[in-house]
């Protein structure tokens, strides 16, 4: 083979090196949330909580600090979120079992969200209003609906992007939660 | 129990898809089979294989859109794309509103393309017919399996089916995306015939200037589609998105992009390898190259490798299918080339001031830009395969090179038509060009001045590009004419392929205006209205009247009035509407334009203040229609220099003209 043929093979050598690199690019998830907030507090908060039979007596608004005591979840939600929807019978699935879930109405309208948790029912111990996105920017919120885990002091220790379905349940969460506990 | 065809038609769809994988893995066998043993009959089914493929992938086609217009919500993917209440062009449109779909159409096209090679290449020797039919066969069974085994458009929800759909993206229920996707694709997919010849030319070995000749006009078609669909997607991202912008370098954007820009070096580089049998090589990578990146744009979109608003498919397990195809093509045609492809030649037969060295310059640079474009697109994601974080690369980085190296490839356009083959004298370029560039000079100096009170440079320097190509288009149209008895006779010698080139170089000339001065010279204001206040931009007053609140077939929308005075006379009332779509709940701004020839009047709402006020958008864009002007002239002279005669001629006839070739100087 002549010198001059060899240097035909370099588009095929850079290929080869791209094609490397696609391949480590597939096996990561654009999505993996960077972890800044994992292992730290649940941000700061305090806001109105949505009116709704289901909830302790008398409160109207809630904030980081009554996240502790009891490992729970945190769940972001909206009537505008389709997903959400397919996610909430297996929320109230949940409940039934005795998991504490924490709601956080994002972005939402209040009058169609109360409307949603009387025809749907309510999973949540309550659920906060965070009808500006505040909370949710310093949660980092990719879009609804996302669950973080939350353990006995208040802080985050996992966090689920898309629907929380039986099988992200018992493969992803549950031991979270079980090894929290 | 009598059959019902709205119940039939998503299993004949996928039956009629299954048959033409199968058609299109015989069409990739068979005449590859018969080239190599010589047997004629087989090498003629290639015609007649890729006509069926064509049949039955449309009528598969065919079946989605009917799914589409009966609202079978049973089909998993029109229930995620369509809506009863979707009005019946956008439940069409809606076919390739997501993955499945637009996979689906890019099917379509390829098969239409297949099927125009089919046709249109009577002329060639039957063995070469039956090569680049295989090839195009061969990346449909890429495409068919990917689509039946990862991405069915007509996978059921069964035994349940929703009530009703989820309708389709609001930003995607629009004209510019009910023509935006067929028309890139077209583009796109058009590659693959030249890469199909490239190819064959490597199989066979005969890499004279026939093959060059035989994938100009395909290349051109598909150059001229992809111009056109980029253009449109632009024009898109402008009414639609609400920002004002017109570019955003998104990684989708680049994905289209870069095809362009390469396939722009492609078409020169194929002009060269045609006359004067040079760079051959070369322009065979090209080929390859422009394909690939079709590909790469499919891949980085389907994929979700990079994340963007376009990236709907989040789904690795298609991603490792396309890259898995996409390996076998471009390695595959790779290591095919390093072990045919013709070795450079010694001398070179030309000299410095020559077409072939305009041409040569105008490649490098165009393939400067693509692998500029293409490291800032892939960027991030090499960023984050090599744990250096998660890293974004914005409008700076891409503006920073682009503008000046495109405004060197534009400055140096002016010389290409102008310049002979193989030699040029510098006077003949000095006796030329002097005119136009003082005119341009003129021109460009002049312009800041009566446009507007503060004198901008960078306005000067574009408008100076822009005049220095079309007026040295002129010179050399004189020149060319300057032995002529009159006029008409002149123009009537002058072959149609060259208005053609004409035509596309002026379209640069165009969409550099706009680009240009849009950026320069648009005046926004983002301002809190309350009704009854009034906006001024330069000589344009914004009125907000009022407020209406607006039922739509599946929206409902709050509309704003506003009267626009032009130096204190009424000039037009606008009205931009902030909606919200009922079956998604997302909402969706829709802009109010004036358009004009000269500046577009743009208004968008932002978001309600309280009841008597919004935050609003005013823009006034001066020539930013000229952006996708251009880009049209561009798609019309590549339509026209396909319609040239020599294309019509048979072969041998077309043999004899080549001693005369069109494109060079009439009576050098």
């Amino acid at each position: 083979m002549n010198k001059q043929r060899l240097f035909l093979f370099i588009p095929l050598i850079v290929f080869a090196l791209l094609a490397v690199l696609f391949w480590r690019g597939l096996s990561l998830n654009p999505n993996e949330m960077p972890s800044a907030l994992l292992n730290k507090p649940v941000p700061a908060f305090e806001l109105p909580v949505l009116p709704a039979p289901e909830n302790p007596q008398g409160l109207v608004s809630a904030n980081h600090e009554m996240l502790k005591g009891k490992v729970s979840l945190l769940n972001v939600w909206a009537t505008w979120c389709t997903t959400c929807k397919q996610e909430h019978e297996f929320l109230n699935t949940l409940k039934a079992q005795g998991v504490l879930i924490y709601g956080i109405n994002y972005k939402d309208n209040t009058e169609d969200a109360q409307r949603w948790l009387a025809e749907l029912h309510n999973p949540y111990v309550y659920s906060v209003l965070d009808e500006d996105g505040r909370l949710g920017l310093n949660l980092g919120v990719f879009g609804a609906p996302e669950t973080y885990v939350i353990d006995k002091q208040g802080v985050i220790r996992y966090k689920h992007i898309g629907d929380v379905n039986a099988q992200v349940w018992e493969q992803t969460i549950k031991p979270v939660i079980d090894s929290l506990n | 129990m009598a059959l019902d065809l709205v119940q039939l038609a998503p299993e004949m769809g996928q039956f009629s898809l299954i048959l033409s994988l199968c058609l299109s893995a015989a069409l990739f066998v068979l005449p590859l089979v018969g080239a190599h043993y010589g047997s004629n009959v087989l090498m003629q089914s290639a015609r007649s294989l890729a006509t069926g493929f064509f049949i039955f992938v449309v009528f598969a086609f065919c079946c989605l859109v009917y799914s589409f217009l009966h609202d079978d919500f049973s089909v998993k993917y029109v229930a995620s794309n369509s809506n009863s209440l979707l009005p019946y062009y956008y439940k069409i449109s809606a076919v390739w509103g997501g993955h499945e779909g637009s996979l689906l159409l890019w099917i379509l096209m390829l098969s239409g393309w297949t099927l125009a090679v089919a046709i249109f290449s009577r002329s060639l020797p039957l063995d070469m017919q039956a090569r680049v039919l295989a090839i195009m066969g061969f990346v449909a069974v890429g495409f068919l399996s990917f689509i039946l085994f990862t991405s069915n458009p007509f996978d059921r929800i069964l035994p349940v089916p929703p009530q009703d759909g989820s309708d389709l993206n609001p930003l995607l229920q629009d004209i510019g995306l009910i023509i935006h996707p067929p028309v890139l694709y077209m583009g796109y997919v058009g590659f693959s015939v030249v890469f199909a010849f490239a190819i064959a030319a490597l199989m066979t070995g005969r890499l004279d200037s026939a093959w060059a000749r035989w994938s100009r006009p395909w290349a051109t078609m598909a150059w001229g589609f992809l111009s056109v669909g980029i253009a449109l997607g632009s024009w898109w991202a402008y009414y639609e998105l609400g920002w004002g912008g017109w570019w955003f370098w998104d990684p989708v954007e680049n994905a289209s992009f870069l095809p362009w820009l390469i396939g722009t070096a492609l078409i020169h580089s194929l002009a060269v390898t045609e006359k004067r049998s040079l760079f051959k090589s070369w322009t065979l990578l090209l080929a390859i190259f422009t394909f690939s990146l079709s590909l790469l744009g499919t891949f980085l979109v389907r994929s979700g490798v990079l994340t963007s608003v376009h990236a709907f498919a989040n789904d690795p397990e298609r991603g490792i299918f396309i890259l898995g195809f996409f390996l076998v093509v471009v390695g595959g045609s790779l290591t095919l080339f390093a072990l045919r492809a013709p070795v450079v030649r010694g001398s070179a037969g030309f000299t410095l001031l020559s077409r072939e060295t305009f041409l040569l310059g105008n490649n490098i640079l165009l393939t400067i830009l693509m692998i500029m474009v293409l490291i800032g697109t892939l960027y991030p994601l090499v960023a984050d395969a090599l744990s250096l974080g998660k890293i974004s690369v914005g409008p700076p980085y891409f503006n920073l090179f682009f503008l000046p190296l495109m405004g060197l490839l534009c400055l140096l356009m002016a010389f290409g038509p102008l310049s002979n083959w193989k030699r040029t004298s510098g006077m003949q370029f000095v006796k030329l060009l002097w005119k136009p560039w003082s005119i341009s000079l003129a021109i460009a100096l002049v312009f800041p001045l009566v446009y507007r009170d503060q004198y901008e440079i960078l306005a000067a320097l574009t408008v100076f590009i822009a005049s220095w190509i079309v007026t040295a288009l002129v010179a050399d149209l004189l020149y060319r004419l300057r032995n002529s008895e009159s006029m008409m006779v002149g123009l009537k010698k002058l072959s149609v392929s060259y208005f053609a080139m004409i035509i596309a170089h002026a379209g640069i000339a165009v969409t550099t205006v706009g680009v240009g001065l849009t950026s320069i010279y648009t005046e926004q204001r983002d301002v809190r209205m309350e009704v009854g206040q009034k906006v001024t931009v330069v000589e344009y007053d914004f009125i907000l009247n009022k407020l209406t609140h607006i039922d739509g077939p599946n929206y409902s929308a709050e509309e704003a009035l506003i009267t626009v005075m032009k130096d204190g006379k009424f000039l037009r009332e606008m009205k931009p509407q902030k909606r919200r779509y009922t079956a998604t709940g997302s909402t969706m701004t829709e802009v109010a334009l004036d358009v004009g020839l000269f500046r577009d009047l743009y208004v968008a709402m932002g978001e309600p203040l309280n009841e008597t006020a919004w935050a609003m958008r005013v823009h006034l864009k001066p020539f930013v229609r000229w952006i996708w002007l251009g880009a049209l002239m561009m798609g019309f002279g590549a339509v026209l220099a396909v319609a040239d005669k020599r294309y019509r001629k048979p072969v041998k006839q077309e043999l004899l003209a080549v001693t005369n070739p069109v494109g060079k100087l009439v009576n050098e």
